[in-house]
């Protein structure tokens, strides 16, 4: 009985069912294979999160970011800058109340390494529908090698809870397919 | 030399002034002239302090139920867009209400209660310092009332989590510590009733498995508690001003050590409970005490690894951190819950089959007593926990695959999986076994209670189940407006997570009429259930072989229990699918590193 105490006053001596041992048996090793399998990921995955990161006063990372949007901005959609940077480089993604700041444009199939902070409360970078989700706190540039492979228009949401107006904050991404784009050009130009 | 000389003297003085350091000298006598009943059930000695305490604290413990699932059922109408009940504003405040009344107050009094049941009564002994236990209580419902009443001001929608630099009013963090304190304090009677019980002797050879099971929650309970003090004292000063930062990264580190580990004491509650009800209601027994408690000791040694759970998608963390931590050391804490969730369907088997129940593989199960809301309450807990919370938890808390889920309504999905439809519903079903035998009173309206853990259990795991197809898809966590319609730059969620989100709110109509059913039934029965005296029959009868002193080990050795078998291979083939599942959704991903 599970509400009185055992016959055997050591209860480490009493005997173990079989199929209690198999059982136990079969979910170690399942435990340690999962644990295996987190470890073998970082060796054929393409998706492990990076741990480079850096403290940066969050005016700091607020001034590299304009300066940023500055730099390689192309156009505005209502009143933010859309930024387009070239292929391979550093591209600055800012959170704040109530937005993900600037919106950018990248190409298919090419590295970025996005460096993601926040300048006032703790944010979620969640990107939709792709569905990559991070974490992005005040003080801290997480900085991600990230390689569109899809292209269209991407939404990011906030899923950190960040005050009353948690809903509207949102960003966006745009990726371009460079290669697709010259074919249809081609295409375009031998009509 | 000195010492050999001085060594022998300090002994005899303590001997000879007999002052010999005792549960006695440190709690005080208070308790010792103990006024005892005896249960006509069980054959239990049962300490009236001890019974007045217990019922103190579930009584308590429903109230913040009913709090705390009503803010729960706002929170889920709001989220279902066809509905969209409440203003922005209050849906944030209900849902911190929502989660600091049910995840804390309504689990930790009903917590506190089964600690005092697990130790004075399952041992028959008198409760340590009836008192001092009295003034834990006390201190528990300031601390709750405060924290509600600055919730329900509006000032400190911070959510359960109030993550900084985001602030709360400083008796939000002061109520919490207060009630933390109480649950403190209720812990150590249960440590010095323990000893008590052991000094004179109320019963022989190692303590139950379920009192082992519930010191397994106390002693974590105790570093959950160090941990939220570490963090809330220091918050609470930075929130008065006497602290002027409080870095959010190492905030979130130490506040989950307290936020996953007070899960675990919830854990062991629970899986406590089931052998408890397994007991009484169909007189299982364990098939193995030995691999039973070192599954529970598995909880002590590596459940306080899991507040990596919650920083998987931080910046700045070493990935072997990550992988150690998140995988409790290799699974082994996971290891103990999948033991218990064999061995406990295993001793009912082998119970029911011992009862008579022998023919083919599920007699035994269809056969089992389903219309005892105790047992069908305990068993669809054991399911639901394994197959929603427990499988969604472990993919959850992988390295890589949090990314494909962390901080959207997955997360919300996976808990209630785990304290809803696991924690939740076993205390449920314990209470329809605290009322006849604590409270003495007949159960009320027994038809009612019978569908009342199907209607609560139902409405649950569609909660869970929605919760995480939308969160799969995408959906944020904590969000007032899917449809984004207030946002500068708009984005449509799909029209898959708009159906998730409407199922989501009429499963919620399902629990909360599941969780109406149960506080009605409760509070009925306090107050107007039939008084049990001599010789009663109950509506929901135990196993007559409930007041057994000893257990006998060795005859379910003889029994085949090829039922278990054949449930224990469906879960751990859900489980392997399910988890490779989600390795090819990730392995779809955009590429990052």
């Amino acid at each position: 009985m599970a509400i009185t105490p055992p016959k055997q006053r050591i209860w480490w001596n009493e005997p173990v069912e079989k199929v209690e041992l198999i059982w136990a048996s079969i979910a170690f090793l399942w435990g340690l294979f999962m644990f295996g399998f987190m470890i073998a990921w970082h060796f054929i995955g393409q998706q492990n999160l990076n741990k480079e990161a850096y403290r940066i006063a969050p005016s700091a990372y607020e001034a590299k970011v304009d300066e940023f949007a500055k730099k390689f901005k192309v156009r505005e959609e209502q009143g933010v800058p859309v930024v387009k940077p070239p292929a391979g480089t550093d591209v600055y993604l800012l959170g704040r109340l109530w937005q993900w700041w600037p919106i950018l444009e990248l190409e298919k199939g090419t590295s970025y390494r996005i460096h993601i902070s926040t300048v006032d409360w703790m944010h979620g970078f969640s990107l939709q529908p792709v569905n990559i989700n991070i974490s992005a706190y005040p003080g801290y540039e997480h900085v991600i090698t990230l390689t569109p492979t899809s292209a269209g228009e991407f939404g990011i949401v906030c899923n950190e809870y960040c005050g009353i107006g948690h809903h509207m904050m949102t960003g966006k991404i745009y990726v371009v397919d460079q290669k697709q784009a010259e074919v249809d050009q081609r295409l375009a130009a031998g009509r | 030399m000195w010492w050999t000389r001085n060594k022998p003297r300090l002994i005899n003085a303590s001997l000879r002034g007999g002052k010999v350091v005792t549960a006695e000298t440190v709690v005080g006598t208070i308790g010792k002239s103990a006024e005892f009943r005896t249960c006509q059930f069980t054959g239990l000695k049962v300490d009236v302090a001890a019974q007045s305490l217990i019922k103190a604290n579930a009584v308590a413990a429903v109230v913040f139920l009913l709090i705390g699932g009503l803010m729960g059922l706002s929170v889920a109408l709001t989220r279902w867009p066809a509905v969209h009940l409440l203003p922005a504003e209050w849906f944030y405040l209900a849902l911190t209400g929502h989660g600091t009344n049910v995840l804390l107050f309504w689990i930790i009094f009903f917590e506190i209660a089964v600690l005092y049941f697990a130790s004075a009564v399952l041992l028959n002994s008198r409760i340590a310092a009836p008192k001092f236990a009295w003034l834990g209580f006390i201190l528990m419902v300031v601390g709750a009332l405060l924290t509600n009443y600055e919730v329900l001001r509006g000032e400190s929608s911070v959510m359960f989590t109030s993550y900084p630099p985001m602030q709360a009013q400083p008796n939000f963090y002061l109520g919490l510590i207060l009630f933390a304190v109480g649950a403190l304090i209720g812990v150590a009677v249960f440590f010095a009733t323990l000893v008590i019980a052991k000094e004179e002797g109320s019963y022989q050879g190692s303590i139950p498995l379920v009192t082992f099971g519930a010191l397994t929650a106390a002693i974590i309970a105790v570093f959950t508690i160090a941990g939220g003090a570490v963090i809330l004292i220091p918050t609470w000063l930075w929130s008065l001003g006497l602290i002027s930062y409080i870095d959010p990264l190492l905030y979130k580190v130490v506040w989950w050590s307290m936020g996953h580990s007070s899960q675990q004491v919830n854990v062991s509650a629970h899986v406590s409970l089931w052998y408890m009800i397994a007991a009484l209601v169909v007189g299982a027994r364990p098939l193995s005490e030995k691999v039973s408690r070192t599954a529970f000791l598995m909880y002590i040694l590596f459940l306080q690894l899991a507040s990596a759970h919650h920083l998987l998608a931080e910046p700045g963390l070493d990935a072997s951190w990550k992988i150690v931590n998140a995988s409790y050391l290799m699974y082994l804490a996971v290891l103990g819950s999948m033991i218990h969730g064999m061995t406990v369907p295993g001793s009912i088997e082998a119970a029911q089959r011992r009862n008579g129940y022998n023919k083919g593989i599920f007699e035994w199960l269809r056969k089992a007593p389903w219309g005892n809301p105790a047992f069908a309450g305990m068993f669809l807990s054991l399911v639901m926990f394994g197959f929603i919370g427990g499988i969604s938890g472990v993919v959850l808390g992988t390295e890589q695959l949090n990314v494909l889920m962390h901080n959207t309504l997955y997360v919300p999905g996976h808990f209630h999986g785990t304290v809803v439809t696991g924690t939740t519903l076993a205390f449920m079903a314990a209470t329809y076994l605290v009322l006849p035998l604590i409270f003495q009173r007949e159960i009320v309206w027994p038809k009612l209670a019978k569908i009342q853990p199907y209607l609560f259990g139902i409405g649950a795991a569609g909660i869970s189940l929605f919760m995480m197809g939308a969160g799969t898809l995408g959906v944020p966590r904590r969000h007032w407006d899917i449809t984004f319609s207030d946002a500068p730059l708009p984005y449509a969620e799909s029209a898959g997570a708009f159906l998730m989100m409407g199922l989501n709110g009429v499963s919620a109509i399902l629990a909360a009429l599941g969780g109406a059913i149960f506080v009605i039934v409760v509070v009925g029965t306090v107050l107007f259930g039939k008084k049990i005296t001599g010789g009663h029959k109950l509506a929901f009868p135990l196993h007559a072989g409930g007041g057994a002193t000893v257990s006998h080990y060795g005859s379910e050795g003889t029994i085949k229990l090829p039922g278990t078998i054949i449930l224990v291979a469906v879960f751990f083939t859900a489980f392997v699918l399910y988890y490779f599942i989600n390795w090819k959704y990730l392995s779809e991903l955009w590429l990052f590193r």
